[in-house]
């Protein structure tokens, strides 16, 4: 199939097009499979969190440490980014490159928000004992956390570039696709987060 | 490709209307967890029950409001890539839960 995408991109006449963004479809399938191999990738840490659960070492316990506002503002701050990464999508459906792009400026800034409190709540956790290393607990949370906060950073770069690249390109069937590939992305951290949030900090705090 | 199916335009992604209604479902489906949670309204296992029932809904309520899943090309090889994602994901999650219950004395 990708041969035959190939073949169409060097082909000749009106086939040109049709074989391209066949080619963009194929590129955004491949990049689910990648989204649901991340998804094997957190159901591994989640698995290993459900099983460290109640292991404290004698250390402090979850309950003790989480502070719940923050964590329901970056709740709500993902949700809305989540929200707003979809926005721009309709924006580009409409042919429209500056509202785009500012929609995934908004998403964006929403996104390095959410990392902000993180590293704040990470700071919070280590002044107050639990690092990394203190217990079972406390290592499946900071990697499980820590491996979604990595995930929104790299998406912001990620956003960023794709930005500069619309401005300079405006909407082809290459950046439509990417900017298709990344909304996929940040709707997937969205997902991830909702389960984050309800089995870390709210089953956390009960 | 797609432009012999009958309801498979690829370029109209949605609309405000369902990314909007997804958006307002995802709120609520946050809400009242918290509520639940922080005013400690059930017991402990009804409530961890309802909580995890929520964000499966939500999950639910993403997919197709915001990723569109049901939008895809026949043959839905996303969708058919998700469920053995997901398959994969019980199998670990649940899987070790189970088998750690005998490490415990």
């Amino acid at each position: 199939m990708q041969q035959m995408a190939k073949h169409h991109d060097h082909g000749h006449g009106h086939d040109h097009d049709h074989g391209h963004e066949e080619h963009e479809q194929l590129k955004v399938l491949g990049f689910w499979i990648f989204v649901v191999t991340d998804c094997i990738l957190f159901g591994s840490l989640f698995a290993t969190y459900a099983v460290m659960m109640h292991s404290y070492a004698g250390g402090p316990t979850g309950k003790e440490l989480f502070e719940l506002p923050g964590i329901i503002a970056s709740t709500f701050i993902l949700l809305t980014s989540s929200f707003t990464s979809g926005l721009a999508v309709l924006a580009m459906n409409k042919g429209k490159v500056k509202e785009l792009i500012a929609w995934l400026a908004v998403t964006a800034v929403l996104g390095l928000s959410f990392v902000v409190l993180e590293i704040n709540e990470f700071t919070h956790l280590v002044h107050e004992g639990a690092t990394i290393a203190t217990s079972g607990f406390w290592s499946a949370f900071f990697t499980l956390v820590g491996t979604h906060g990595l995930h929104v950073s790299v998406g912001l770069f990620w956003m960023v570039a794709l930005m500069i690249q619309l401005k300079r390109r405006g909407i082809t069937p290459v950046t439509r696709r990417k900017v298709t590939n990344l909304s996929l992305y940040w709707h997937f951290l969205d997902v991830v987060w909702i389960f984050l949030f309800t089995v870390v900090y709210l089953m956390g705090v009960m | 490709m797609t432009q012999h199916e009958n309801h498979g335009d690829h370029h109209n992604h949605g609309s405000l209307k369902s990314y909007v209604i997804g958006f307002i479902l995802s709120i609520v489906l946050t809400i009242i967890p918290l509520v639940l949670v922080m005013n400690q309204m059930m017991s402990k296992t009804a409530t961890l029950i309802t909580i995890m029932v929520m964000a499966v809904l939500q999950f639910v309520i993403q997919l197709f409001f915001f990723m569109h899943i049901r939008e895809g090309e026949k043959p839905r090889y996303n969708v058919q890539t998700l469920i053995l994602g997901l398959v994969i994901v019980l199998t670990i999650v649940l899987g070790s839960i189970w088998i750690m219950t005998f490490n415990k004395y």
